[in-house]
This record gives C-alpha cells, structure tokens and sequence, in this order.
C-alpha cells in the first residue's frame, strides 16, 4: 500500500473509478440519473456513507469478529444511511420526495461494501476516510455524465433549469423520451467504459477464452 | 490498586482474538446498541422539522390547486388566513364535529375498521375507504364559500397518487387538480405535474344538466362534450386511466357526490 493520499482520492476518479473499471453500483446508477439535481444529492450522499462507514470500520478492524465481519459492516452503513435519510427528510424535502427509495438503498451499493471490505478492513482510519471520498466521487463523476446527458437531452434542461425549449412547453424540442426510463442509462454507461478504456487501454481486462482456428480433419 | 486491574482486564479484552465466542457475541450487542441509539436519536430528534415539513408540502399544494400560491409567501400565515379546514362525513356530505379537525388523519382513518369501509367496487385500487375526510373551503371576504378543496387518491401505474381538487362554490365546475405525491414514470406518467396538463382542469364540469357524472381523461371528448373531458397523457395510457377511475371515484356516489349535492343547493 505505497498510495499517497493524493493518489487514493483521485485514482477513483478515472484510472480505478468504480463505475467503469470495477462495473459496481450500477443499479443506483440507473435509477437517480435523469435528473442532475437528483444525482448531485445521491453523489453527496453515497461519498459522506462511503468515507464515513469505511473510517467507522477502519477504527474496529482489529475488533471485529471475522465470522460476523458483513453483517457489523452493514449495521455500520445503515445506521448512517438512515441518518442521511433522515437529515434529507428534514432539510432537503423536495429531493428527498424525488429520491424516495434510492437512498435507502446506499446501503446495498456494491461500492460502499466493497470499500468497506477491500480497503478500510486493512487500513488505517483516516487513508479509509479518503479513500471513501475518493470513491464516492468517483461513482459521482459517472453520475453527473450520465446525468448530464439524459436531463439536457431527455427533459432539454440541466439543473432544472430549461436550456432546449420541448415541444411540450410550446418550442421546438421533441425530447428523447427513452433517455429518461433507466435502461437507458445502461447505453450512456456502456459508452462511457468504451471511452474510458480507449482513452486508457491498460484498463481492458485480459480476455479470459479465446476463439480459435481448429484444423478441420 | 482497583483501576489497574480494570484497565488491565480492558487491555486484555481489546488484545484478545476477536474471533472467540465471548467477543462475537460482544461486539454484535454492543455495535447494534450503538447504532440503534444513534438512529433513534437522530429520528426523535428531526422528527419535528420533518412533520413542519410534510404539514408545509401538503399546505403549499391545496394553496396551488386553489390558484393562490406565490413563490416566497409565508406558507403558515397564507394558509391559515384563507383555509377553514373540516371534516366531512362522505356518507351524507355534511360536516361533522367528532373529530378535532387539527389532530384528525385521513390515512390513518383508512386504516381503522371502525373509521373506514371496506370496498367491494374499488376503481381507485384503494382498499379501503376513510368515512371521513378532510377538506378545506376557501371563503370569500363576505364569508361565503368560494371553493372547496377536496383530497383524493387513487392508485395509477406503480404508485398511488394523491392529491387535491378544487371545485367551485356551485358543485359543479373544477377549478384544478394537483398530486402532491405519487411515484409515476418520469417523463410519462409524472407528466401529471405539467403546468400545461393541469390547466386543462380549470373550467371542466363533473355532472351534465340531468346530474350524471360526465367528467373523463381519455384520448377522444366523450359524446356529452368536451366541457367534461380532460385529454389523456400520451405514453402513460395506465395512468391516465388511473386518474380517470380515482377522479371519477371520489366526485360519485361513494365519494364526494352527496357533499357536492349540499354545496349545490347552498346548504352546507
């Protein structure tokens, strides 16, 4: 582990993200991106439940039982869930009306889990600490791309706020209507690990069979 | 003498192997009463400014059906100073006392056997119906009732909506219909908050000269006219059904029909 701190906050980002690389947390990813005001929140959201519950289990790793390791990591991300849940209910009423469900459901995001498993098992405290926030950016930099392009070209507006005038409101947008049902978010993610691994090839796994010529007899 | 060996027996528990039955057991009381705490403070503690919240949500959306919302205005003072909110008995459409109308809740009377019916002919997919609801009546400077606000909910494609309607001081006439919660598509059936569908509402009429119930969502005007008729959502056909049956439901007979009948003939 000869990371430096800077190293594990912005690997994430780009050359270990764990969206396009490690293809985790997929789901929510669907769901909370077609709007980029909703995927704004649920990057906060994920990265303060990731970095908070990866340093939480840093600080017990030497006291927790192996047998019971999952079950003591899930108490400890959903105790913090519910408490982001219930702050958002509190002071960010309407996103939480539009969030519904998809914050209680940080708690099986593969990415907290796997962060909390792979890396704050063995590491110290404050390294967990930033290498949770490194990831819950990472899974938020791919959200706000994806959400980028399903708000402004599903609903013509960013932010809410309106850039393409839709034929709904009386202009001249005809709004891709499929952006905004969740399989779609599949198509702009699949693209985005095609970039991703164009752009950097060493991210392309090895391929684990390979086709080959037999000699007819 | 005494604090050395508890620290000692303190040390020897955080040295010992975490695996052992003794420390299992341990650490999953301890973490799940840690954790259990820190939840139920945190719910206990906010629970206050989210029910402000809710009760504020629900006051915005009847002052929007009733046309009077205006983005910055104190929700609270606005609210109180136009609203006279009673509960209504749906059976016979007159209001009733029994209930303080500050404490009383329209779902949790659907809930209660003693409060609510069972429903055999169930278009709203509802379940079961409260046999008393909540409504508001919106007076004029005079004192007389200029709308009434009536809530409803019904069930659409994944998610029950529930919201508000305004009809006019003559029984007949809508003058919005507004959600304030449901769980629609996006982009289709959410379609139910466009400004530009919702005003397709004002104006339209419930029951024909003869007293029968005329008003529709659908695709094409009903033969009685297109004063009853709302146009249906394009891609939320289920929804638009959805809205059709819960609307339809609550201004008939086992809904607000024997009220809107008294406020017709002035005598609520």
């Amino acid at each position: 582990m000869a990371q430096t701190r800077r190293e594990m906050l912005l690997d994430p980002l780009v050359d270990n993200n764990p969206i396009t690389l490690q293809v985790l947390g997929i789901c929510s990813a669907l769901a909370v991106t077609s709007s980029l005001k909703v995927a704004l929140v649920m990057t906060i959201a994920v990265t303060l439940v990731t970095a908070f519950s990866s340093m939480f289990i840093s600080v017990l790793r030497n006291q927790i039982p192996s047998s019971i390791r999952i079950i003591v990591q899930m108490v400890i991300i959903a105790s913090l869930v519910i408490l982001v849940d219930q702050v958002l209910k509190a002071y960010a009423f309407e996103i939480s009306k539009t969030l519904s469900v998809f914050v209680g459901l940080i708690i099986t995001n593969c990415i907290v889990m796997g962060r909390a498993e792979a890396f704050a098992m063995k590491n110290p405290p404050v390294a967990s600490f930033i290498d949770g926030i490194g990831n819950g950016l990472g899974y938020g930099l791919i959200l706000m791309l994806v959400g980028f392009v399903r708000e402004l070209f599903g609903a013509g507006s960013l932010f809410g706020v309106t850039i393409l005038e839709t034929v709904n409101n009386g202009g001249w947008y005809v709004p891709n209507g499929m952006l905004l049902l969740p399989p779609s978010a599949f198509f702009i993610i699949g693209l985005l690990i095609w970039a991703f691994r164009s752009w950097k090839p060493e991210q392309v796994e090895a391929r684990e069979h390979k086709i080959q010529v037999v000699e007819a007899h | 003498m005494s604090e050395q060996t508890n620290k000692g027996a303190i040390r020897r528990f955080l040295e010992a192997s975490p695996d052992s039955t003794g420390k299992t057991l341990f650490v999953a009381v301890a973490l799940c009463l840690c954790a259990s705490m820190i939840v139920s403070a945190a719910a206990v503690a906010l629970r206050p400014t989210q029910e402000a919240n809710k009760l504020k949500d629900k006051q915005i959306n009847i002052l929007q059906v009733a046309g009077l919302y205006e983005p910055g205005m104190d929700i609270t003072e606005a609210f109180g100073a136009s609203f006279e909110p009673r509960v209504l008995e749906l059976a016979t459409g007159r209001f009733t006392d029994q209930f303080d109308v500050a404490e009383f809740d329209d779902r949790a009377a659907a809930d209660d056997p003693a409060t609510s019916i069972k429903l055999d002919e169930d278009p709203a997919s509802i379940g079961r119906q409260s046999k008393y609801m909540t409504v508001y009546l919106l007076k004029d400077a005079a004192g007389a009732v200029d709308k009434v606000i009536l809530p409803l909910h019904g069930y659409g494609l994944w998610s029950t909506l529930y919201g508000f309607i305004a009809v006019e001081e003559n029984g007949n006439d809508i003058f919005g219909l507004q959600f304030y919660s449901h769980a629609e598509t996006p982009g289709l059936g959410a379609e139910v908050d466009n400004p530009r569908w919702k005003a397709q509402w004002q104006g339209k009429r419930l029951t024909d000269d003869s007293g029968e119930l005329q008003i529709t969502v659908a695709k094409t005007a009903p033969a009685a006219g297109k004063e009853f008729h709302v146009d249906a959502l394009s891609g939320a056909t289920l929804t638009s059904a959805g809205v059709d049956n819960l609307v339809r439901f609550w201004m008939g007979e086992t809904g607000y029909a024997p009220f809107l009948a008294n406020l017709k003939a002035g005598d609520i």
